[in-house]
């Protein structure tokens, strides 16, 4: 009632975004490099994190050229840091616009949001005798994430690499191979070519007894899984894949709007607006000319296209869409 | 209206080049927002609710008068900015691209008895798409005045200097009828319809929050200050409902602004609809603080054409969109505040009786649209 309209946290907010009580941010602090294009970035996280397990990931959103993008990566730092913060390592893809910031240009102070850890791609209670991990560029990540925090009697690692210097973590991992914690097999890909699966038993003789964890492009996972389940011991195999979200914008397509559960076809032109309407869906509207925001909808899935200017948007939690002057690019879901 | 129509020099060909100049302007600004726009709403959100803060803090000793003008000047300040550069912009979607659920269109409310969703029907979706419009947009006159010869005229607008006064001191509420369109819905069989029911139950729970806040609770933490607080804080309600009425009063009243028949709107194209918003807005000249305290609106003919991109940039818009009513040989009506309220406060006074001289109807744009 003091603070009405706003909420008290709103003020709170401005000299403590990471109190207990608040929306879960974090506090970048450093930001380390790894090789030329990957980074692991340290992280304070607010008070309401609730400690991750190994091999989870989490979504953070991160506020890019003002517009705020959410992406999920794995939690690489151990769970019992001492300093409470948790770390991510990022690895810049072409055309990242969150990995790209986070790598090249972050800076510490930065505020970013954050969700609580989540992903089943974890360490059994139970600790297996022999452990493989079987990794490709950043897959390697949710895995040290496990490295770093468990030890086992007997680990060994295949990871896939372009060249030498593309091995994130290298150094690291050479010395756990010193000291006799790691046995590593670096496949440099570009030397050695791609990592033939079915020879993966000249690398590691026994890997069929070995309790499994993958994690790489969909390419070697499809691949291993096919590989175990032949040999019939692919409950042995725990994958986790990184899906890039692969949005081909196309020129009109179906559109569903998932909460009437209508799917109807919609040409590259037509205001969504209108589409949901002629589907008799429900459709708040306004000034159908693209200034009211009174039309704005949750789109959940696919690409639109701004029918005023040509802009693409793609499907991410929280995006609103002008119905009125956005058409289908492709297959879209929308929340009506 | 005058007789003459100031936009009949133009062809339907020249007008439509216009408005792909007007989309191409809009075009470079979305390409360019970013970082430092988002920057920049922040930065002024938090100076707004540390003001706010701040001179709340001092009116809890407004016994002593240094503090009781300080305060009272502070929290109007506050008060204005809350509802101009931050309220009525963000409500507007100006800020929806930066996908900050905290900073967005469909979840802000503001400091103000009307609530933002009412608001922005009324204001984003009516008023912005038919400015200008007599008998399809309500702020030619919110409905008690005449601002236009076109307008019929009442024995009732005798009194709108009066009416205008009034609306002026208690604007928030002026509003939030405005937005229930309570004259129309005050009707016997209207008044039940359970729509309007619910929508003014909202606006009957906005108004005792902003009550309770203002003038029970604040005053009843200054203790012994309760009666000097109460006082400044209507005080600082009044100076910023006076001050908002006037910049608004600004925007489409001055002499020079144009309105426009029911008629002349229908199959509109965007560069038509461009050109009525070109001469349906006055704008304010004056220094970057008063462009600040006016929420931008003093660029209000900027902001008719573009209601959706960030206020900040309005000021380097103005400059190109300035530069095309030149070439498109249109008048831009502007001056400095001052100038601005006065005339829009003499056609209040001029237009309390009835016209002088048979009026014109029919403005010639208007037929050419037709046989366009």
């Amino acid at each position: 009632m003091v603070t009405t309209p706003l909420l008290p946290s709103d003020y709170l907010d401005l000299v403590s975004p990471l109190r207990a009580g608040a929306d879960l941010r974090g506090r970048i602090e450093a930001v380390h490099p790894e090789t030329g294009d990957a980074a692991t970035v340290v992280i304070r996280p607010g008070r309401g994190w609730r400690g991750h397990t190994a091999g989870q990931y989490m979504r953070i959103g991160v506020d890019v050229d003002g517009r705020r993008l959410w992406r999920a990566y794995s939690i690489t730092s151990p769970t019992d840091r001492q300093d409470g913060r948790i770390t991510i390592t990022v690895k810049a893809i072409p055309d990242g616009k969150v990995s790209n910031h986070l790598v090249h240009r972050a800076t510490p102070g930065t505020l970013i949001q954050l969700d609580q850890p989540t992903g089943d791609f974890v360490l059994p209670h139970a600790k297996p005798a022999k452990v493989l991990y079987l990794t490709a560029g950043s897959g390697i990540t949710p895995v040290m994430g496990m490295l770093r925090d468990t030890e086992f009697d007997d680990v060994v690692m295949v990871h896939c690499a372009p060249q030498p210097q593309d091995v994130i973590f290298r150094n690291e991992l050479h010395d756990l191979v010193a000291d006799k914690n790691l046995r590593l097999t670096e496949v440099h890909t570009d030397t050695d070519g791609r990592l033939d699966i079915a020879r993966l038993g000249e690398l590691v003789p026994d890997w069929a007894e070995r309790e499994t964890w993958a994690c790489g492009p969909a390419g070697l996972l499809d691949a291993a899984e096919e590989h175990w389940t032949e040999h019939g011991v692919q409950e042995r195999l725990h994958t986790e894949r990184f899906r890039p979200r692969i949005v081909v914008a196309g020129d009109g397509g179906e559109v569903t709007f998932s909460a009437t559960g209508k799917t109807v076809g919609a040409d590259g032109a037509t205001p969504l607006l209108d589409v949901g309407e002629e589907a008799g869906v429900l459709m708040p509207s306004g000034c159908r000319m693209g200034i009211c925001f009174g039309c704005v909808t949750p789109l959940k899935a696919g690409a639109v296209r701004d029918l005023r200017t040509g802009e693409i948007t793609e499907a991410e939690p929280g995006v609103l869409i002008q119905t009125c002057v956005s058409a289908a690019a492709g297959p879209c879901d929308i929340e009506r | 209206m005058t007789a003459i129509d100031p936009t009949a020099h133009l062809t339907a060909e020249q007008i439509e080049e216009l408005g792909r100049e007007l989309d191409a302007i809009r075009d470079e600004v979305i390409a360019d927002r970013g970082e430092k726009d988002a920057a920049y709403i922040r930065k002024v959100i938090s100076a707004q609710r540390k003001l706010e803060l701040a001179s709340r803090g001092v009116l809890l000793f407004s016994i002593f008068p240094p503090a009781w003008l300080l305060g009272t000047a502070g929290l109007s300040v506050a008060k204005i900015m809350d509802n101009m550069e931050i309220g009525h912009n963000i409500l507007h979607g100006q800020w929806d691209w930066m996908r900050d659920p905290k900073i967005h269109s469909t979840t802000w409310e503001w400091d103000h008895v009307s609530p933002a969703e009412q608001w922005k029907h009324s204001h984003n979706e009516l008023h912005h798409t038919y400015t200008n419009v007599i008998g399809k947009d309500n702020d030619l006159g919110y409905g008690i005045m005449r601002v236009d010869e076109d307008q019929k005229w009442h024995p009732f607008h005798l009194g709108q200097p009066l009416w205008n006064f009034i609306n002026a001191c208690f604007f928030e509420y002026g509003i939030a009828a405005y937005d229930l369109e309570l004259a129309k819905n005050l009707h016997k069989r209207r008044r039940r319809n359970p729509e309007f029911r619910a929508r003014a139950k909202a606006v009957g729970r906005k108004i005792r929050k902003q009550v309770l806040k203002d003038y029970v609770i604040h005053p009843l933490l200054s203790g012994p200050s309760f009666l000097t607080t109460l006082a400044a804080t209507f005080t600082a309600n009044l100076v910023r409902n006076i001050w908002t009425h006037s910049v608004i009063m600004c925007g489409h009243f001055p002499e020079g602004v144009q309105v426009f028949e029911r008629q002349s709107v229908k199959g509109e194209t965007r560069g038509q609809w461009y050109l009525r918003q070109m001469m349906g807005s006055a704008n304010i000249s004056g220094s970057r603080a008063m462009h600040f305290m006016t929420g931008n609106l003093s660029h209000q003919i900027e902001h008719h054409l573009f209601p959706d991109l960030p206020s900040n940039r309005y000021a380097e818009v103005a400059v190109k969109v300035r530069a095309l009513f030149e070439k498109y040989e249109l008048e831009y009506v502007t001056g400095p505040l001052p100038k601005q309220v006065f005339s829009a406060w003499h056609k209040v006074f001029r237009l309390s009786l009835p016209n002088k001289k048979p009026k014109v109807k029919t403005p010639a744009r208007e037929k050419e649209f037709a046989a366009a």
